[in-house]
C-alpha cells in the first residue's frame, strides 16, 4: 500500500466568529498530486496555508507521515523543512542573490554543507534554465523567473511534500507555461507529492490525481482527477467547470 | 589699532581648547549612537512580537524618553544615580548613559516601523522555508529594514550631535562650555568675542551635521528597490 504523507481529519478553522473551513477530511499518498479547485473565497488558499502552519486551526487533526501534528510553533518550524511551499507573489528575499536565496535555508536551518548544497542548487537552476542568473538579484528577474527560483529554493530543502498556492496567478500569460512545465516535470520525473491550488483548469486536468472541489469552506466533492473534469459528481462542480473557458 | 575680534579664537590655546571641546561632544555622541542603535535594534525587534506585555512596556519606554526633555534626562543621570544608587561615574559617562537610552528608545520606533513595512509575504516565505524567528530577523527582515531605516537613523544622529550642546548643563567641557569660558575670560579685550566664538561653533556644528543631513536626503530620494 502506498505510504500516506498527509492526512487531515475534521479540520475546522475560524477567523474570529466566522468559520472559514468546515470539517475538512482528506489524505494524500506519496507521489500523488491533489489539486484544490473552487471559486474565489472558497477556502482553497486558507486550507493549503493551514497545512504548513501559516494558519492556525481550532478543531481537527493533521497527520504528517503518520504522525499527529502538535500545532505549536516549534513543531511547525521543524515540519516546514519537509513541507515546501511556493506562493503567488514568489517572495524571493530582495537583499540576497538568487544563489543565497537558495542556500539560506538548507545551510542555516538544516546545517548542510554549503558547497554540497551549491552544487545541487546549480543543478536545479540548470533544470529551470536559470543557471546564468545564480548571482543576479531578484529585482533583475522577471516574474516567471522569480517564481521558478522560488520553486528551486523550496526544492533545495528536499521536501517530502510541496504546496503550490496559485503560483501562476500573478504572472504574465507567457510566463505561466514555463512555471507549469516545471511543476509537471516534478510530478512526472520526480514523483513529488504535491498539493496545488490553481485556476489553470487545463493544467489541473493534466496533473491532478485527485481533485478536491471546495465551496464556502467545505469540500463538496473529492474525485479522481480525470473523472472530475469529465463527470463531476455535483451540479455545483459541473457549473463551475462550465463557467471556466478552457 | 583696534583689535580684530576674530583674534580671540587664536589667543593662547583657545582654538585647541575649542577643538578639544568639540571632540568631547563628538565622541559622546558617537558612543551613545553605537550603544543606542544596538539596543534600539533589539527593542525594535521585540516590539514587533505578539506579546502584549512586552509591547506595552517598550511603548512606555519609548514615550518616556520621547516626552522627557533631554536636559532632564541628563540631570536625572547626573544627580540621581550617584545619590540614590551610588553610581559614581564621570559626567561624560552619565551623558553617554542618558543619550544611549534616549537613542535606543527613538531608534526602537524606527526599527519597528521599518520591520512592519516589510511585506508580510517576506515573513511567510521565510517561515515556510523553516527559518526560526531569530533567523528570520537576522537574514531576511533586518537586512531589508536597514535600507528603510537609514534616512531616519541619520536624522537621529544629527539630532544627537546637536543635542550635545546641552552637555554644559552637567559641567562637561564640551565646545559650548569651552566657548563660554573663552568669551568670559576675554570680555575685556574682545568685546565682540561672543560673536566670533559662537560663529565658529555654528560653523563647526554645521560642518558635522550638514553632510549627514544631505546624505539622508539623498538616500530618501533614491529609496526603492
Amino acid at each position: 500500500m502506498a505510504e500516506e504523507i498527509l492526512k487531515v481529519e475534521h479540520l475546522d478553522k475560524y477567523y474570529g466568529d466566522w468559520q472559514a473551513l468546515h470539517d475538512i477530511n482528506f489524505s494524500i499518498n506519496k507521489g500523488e498530486v491533489v489539486t484544490l479547485l473552487g471559486p474565489s473565497g472558497s477556502g482553497k488558499s486558507t486550507l493549503i496555508r493551514t497545512l504548513n502552519g501559516l494558519e492556525s486551526y481550532r478543531k481537527g487533526t493533521i497527520y504528517f507521515q503518520g504522525k499527529k501534528v502538535d500545532p505549536n510553533p516549534k513543531e511547525w518550524q521543524a515540519l516546514r523543512q519537509k513541507i515546501g511551499m511556493v506562493f503567488q507573489s514568489y517572495d524571493l528575499f530582495p537583499n540576497l542573490t538568487v544563489m543565497d536565496n537558495i542556500l539560506l535555508a538548507p545551510t542555516k536551518v538544516q546545517g548542510r554543507d554549503k558547497e554540497e548544497v551549491r552544487k545541487e542548487a546549480l543543478a536545479l537552476l540548470d533544470r529551470v534554465e536559470l543557471r546564468k542568473h545564480a548571482d543576479s538579484y531578484p529585482r533583475q528577474l522577471s516574474g516567471g523567473q522569480k517564481q521558478r527560483i522560488a520553486i528551486v529554493r523550496a526544492l533545495a530543502m528536499h521536501p517530502e511534500l510541496m504546496l503550490f498556492d496559485e503560483v501562476t496567478a500573478s504572472l504574465d500569460p507567457e510566463m505561466v507555461r514555463g512555471v507549469l512545465k516545471i511543476i509537471k516535470e516534478l510530478s512526472d520525473q520526480d514523483h513529488m507529492t504535491m498539493i496545488i491550488v490553481t485556476h489553470e483548469m487545463n493544467f489541473a486536468a493534466k496533473i491532478a490525481d485527485k481533485v478536491l472541489f471546495l465551496e464556502k469552506g467545505k469540500i463538496l466533492e473529492e474525485t479522481p482527477g480525470k473523472q472530475f473534469f469529465d463527470h463531476p459528481q455535483t451540479d455545483r462542480a459541473a457549473e463551475f467547470l462550465n463557467s471556466m473557458d478552457f | 589699532m583696534a583689535h580684530s575680534g576674530i583674534n580671540v579664537l587664536f589667543e593662547g590655546t583657545n582654538f585647541a581648547r575649542l577643538m578639544g571641546g568639540l571632540w568631547t561632544a563628538v565622541w559622546i555622541a558617537a558612543i551613545s549612537l553605537i550603544i543606542g542603535l544596538a539596543l534600539g535594534t533589539i527593542l525594535g525587534m521585540l516590539r514587533t512580537l505578539h506579546n502584549r506585555v512586552i509591547r506595552f512596556i517598550l511603548l512606555m519606554y519609548l514615550e518616556f524618553f520621547r516626552i522627557v526633555p533631554t536636559v532632564v534626562l541628563l540631570f536625572l543621570a547626573y544627580y540621581i544615580l550617584p545619590r540614590q544608587f551610588n553610581v559614581n561615574w564621570p559626567a561624560t559617562w552619565m551623558a553617554v548613559l542618558a543619550f544611549s537610552l534616549w537613542v535606543s528608545a527613538e531608534f526602537s520606533d524606527i526599527v519597528r516601523g521599518a520591520l512592519e513595512s516589510i511585506p508580510v509575504h517576506q515573513r511567510e516565505s521565510g517561515l515556510a522555508l523553516g527559518l526560526n524567528q531569530w533567523q528570520l530577523f537576522r537574514y531576511v527582515l533586518l537586512p531589508q529594514a536597514i535600507r528603510l531605516e537609514l534616512p531616519a537613523t541619520i536624522n537621529l544622529a544629527t539630532r544627537v550631535i546637536k543635542t550635545t550642546s546641552l552637555l554644559l548643563m552637567i559641567s562637561i567641557m564640551d565646545v559650548i562650555n569651552v566657548g563660554q569660558q573663552i568669551i568670559e575670560a576675554n570680555n575685556q579685550n574682545y568685546p565682540t568675542g561672543v560673536f566670533w566664538v559662537y560663529g565658529l561653533i555654528f560653523i563647526l556644528y554645521f560642518i558635522i551635521d550638514y553632510p549627514l543631513s544631505r546624505w539622508a536626503k539623498h538616500l530618501t530620494a533614491k529609496q526603492k528597490y
